[in-house]
């Protein structure tokens, strides 16, 4: 499904600034899978998501999606295969904009944008739907702007929104981060729920240690600009945050991994 | 976009409707000259609008390319072409003024503030080159404009009013029938336009471009879309203002863009942004409103060369304007609300 071989992203190459996020990061998904990726501040997890999104170019390296080489493809090109959540609830919506505008946005992610009505009565009814499973009281808003949501309902309703129209692949990046800690298990439990019903290739991010192990069929850490932990399967399923420190300080020869708020 | 308002709009609509009609009787002459204007430059303010505040960009090179219609419509209509023609020529070179500054913007990445000086700069040589001088007078050939017919249609009214005629009750009255004509066909056409598919992917990238990119739409190209239909309205805009006046001068873009942000602001405060439907009409609305008073403050007896410093300190007044309603609104709500007890005072 996704494929990213040796990718090596420098910001400001050349200047004093110059600072490499990603030190060649190789990653295979299969398909379905469902990835958890955790890591300090600044290991570059965001960067790596940016980088497969399309965001920004990288410096060297590939990344294909389904055996389709995307590494020049520019953002709005990829879009057709990957759906995002951001950290930012303001990222993912346009605040001016309707809730059945915005999700009509979404459902045609990828798709030629035509002359025809933005909104359709039909698919209407479809978002009505989706929106009551929220649980959000949200399917009685549909012509509400989105600016007057609150952050956990504009990331409930992203995180609808990525996967309105199936994506190949699904990006979050600490999509609950900035909520408080009741709505944040909500909509984890919500991508849980979505990930599981579409069978999501799906990646991650989240600062918090025991929602990385709680959650995913696999589990990376990074460090550094580097991938240093990649568990799956069995081991994967019996992890626990120990386990997880003690391998953390000896790949990385650093006792910081409790400061930084790898334990959540 | 959206900004709550204490006053029904209706109401408001409705007292300024009524202050317009009792200027009117009292000056027909001046209040339908301002009005007309008022109905001309509203078709440029709706381009500002959807620069301004649908992609959320000052584009400046509306100032160029209002001269630039009407530079073009005053070429051709001189030259023999028939103004309807010279008029949708004028909508062409507008789309292609917007075109130059999106590619600038987009393409070359230059901020957009600047793409529009660069765009209205070139303009302004490329407008000398049109007119072949710098001022155009159309009155002396005895042309025809779009406004001939409807003024040949509407002479038998003067012929059987002669006394209302004397008065100035029905001077501007073909001008204003195609102001209106216009504005409600370009106001139904912006309208359908921002509901479909590629219209709302435009709006979106004016509000969030990470968002709409995110869905796969190409925000460059996007910009670019708005910037020509802006123009293109401005371009239109500036034919109909030369024809209406009777002239096309070099200068006559100069302080466009105050003037369109001018009146884009009054009509929003004065007459909401309920919905998209209610803020084109308010926008609209807001150029009359800005033309009336204009009208008015020099017909008692501001000097006309005062009148620059007089629109940039309004603009300056209506730009702080939503600032300073939510601040009345807040210390408002404060006074109202009863303190509790030991809470400090505010
Ligand atoms: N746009 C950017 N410009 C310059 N440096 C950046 C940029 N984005 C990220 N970085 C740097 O790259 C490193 C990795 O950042 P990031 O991927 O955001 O980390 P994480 O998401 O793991 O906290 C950090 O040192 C950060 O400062
Ligand atoms: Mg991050």
């Amino acid at each position: 499904m996704l494929d990213a071989k040796d990718v090596v992203k420098i910001f400001n190459h050349g200047t004093i600034n110059e600072k490499t996020a990603l030190r060649g990061v190789s990653l295979h998904l299969k398909e379905g899978e469902f990835v958890s990726v955790i890591g300090g501040n600044g290991a570059g997890k965001s960067t790596l998501l940016s980088a497969i999104a399309g965001v920004y170019g990288v410096d060297s390296g590939n990344i294909s999606i389904d055996d389709r080489d995307v590494t020049r493809l520019p953002e709005h090109r990829r879009a057709k295969y990957i759906g995002r959540v951001f950290q930012d609830p303001m990222m993912g919506t346009a605040a001016n904009m309707e809730i059945e505008e915005n999700l009509a946005l979404a459902a045609r992610r990828g798709q030629l944008r035509g002359l025809k009505w933005g909104v359709t009565a039909s698919e209407r009814a479809e978002y009505r739907d989706k929106l009551r499973r929220l649980d959000l009281g949200l399917e009685n808003r549909l012509t509400s702007k989105v600016g007057l949501l609150s952050g956990g309902q504009r990331q409930a309703l992203t995180l609808l929104m990525a996967t309105l129209r199936k994506p190949k692949l699904l990006l979050l990046d600490e999509h609950t981060a900035a909520l408080d800690p009741k709505t944040a298990a909500k909509v984890l439990e919500l991508s849980e729920e979505l990930i599981h019903e579409n069978n999501l290739t799906t990646m991650m991010v989240t600062h918090n240690m025991r929602d990385a192990i709680a959650h995913g069929d696999r589990l990376i850490m990074m460090y550094d600009g580097k991938i240093i932990i990649d568990v799956e399967g069995e081991t994967k399923r019996n992890l626990t945050a120990k386990q997880l420190l003690d391998k953390f300080e000896e790949l990385s020869g650093s006792s910081e991994a409790d400061g930084n708020l790898l334990l959540g | 976009m959206k900004r709550k308002s204490t006053i029904p709009s209706i109401t408001v609509k409705f007292v300024a409707l009524a202050a317009l009609v009792i200027l009117w009787t009292q000056m027909p002459t001046i209040i339908s000259g301002a009005v007309s204007l008022g109905l001309l430059w509203g078709i440029m303010v709706l381009g500002v609008f959807i620069t301004y505040r649908v992609l959320d960009i000052a584009d400046l090179t509306v100032e160029g390319t209002i001269t630039f219609g009407a530079s073009i419509a005053a070429q051709m209509i001189t030259s023999g072409q028939s103004p309807a023609l010279a008029t949708a020529a004028a909508f062409g070179g507008g789309l292609l003024a917007g075109l130059v500054t999106g590619i600038l913007h987009t393409k070359l990445r230059i901020p957009a503030l600047l793409s529009g000086i660069l765009t209205l700069t070139g303009l302004y040589s490329i407008n000398l080159r049109v007119m072949g001088r710098p001022n155009m007078p159309l009155l002396p050939f005895k042309v025809s404009s779009v406004f001939t017919p409807l003024n040949d249609a509407l002479e038998p009214l003067s012929r059987t009013f002669p006394e209302l005629a004397k008065k100035g009750y029905l001077s501007g009255l073909s001008s204003v029938i195609v102001g209106v004509g216009c504005l409600i066909v370009i106001g139904i056409l912006l309208y359908w336009f921002f509901g479909t598919e590629i219209g709302s992917a435009v709006r979106a990238t004016g509000n969030n471009p990470n968002m709409i990119r995110a869905q796969g739409v190409n925000t460059s190209v996007m910009i670019i879309l708005g910037l020509m239909i802006s123009n293109g309205l401005v371009g239109f805009a500036g034919a109909l203002i030369a024809q209406y006046q009777t002239f096309s001068d070099i200068n006559m873009g100069q302080g466009s863009i105050v003037i369109g942000l001018a009146s884009l602001i009054i009509g929003e405060v004065l007459f909401g942004t309920r919905s998209f439907r209610n803020t084109l009409i308010s926008v609209i609305l807001g150029a009359v409103t800005y033309r009336v008073i204009i009208a008015l403050v020099i017909k008692f007896g501001l000097n006309a060369n005062d009148l620059k410093l007089f629109v940039a300190a309004t603009v300056t007044f209506a730009l702080t304007l939503p600032q300073m309603q939510t601040y009345a609104r807040t210390v408002i709500k404060s006074l109202k609300r009863p303190r509790k007890a030991g809470e400090p005072n505010a």
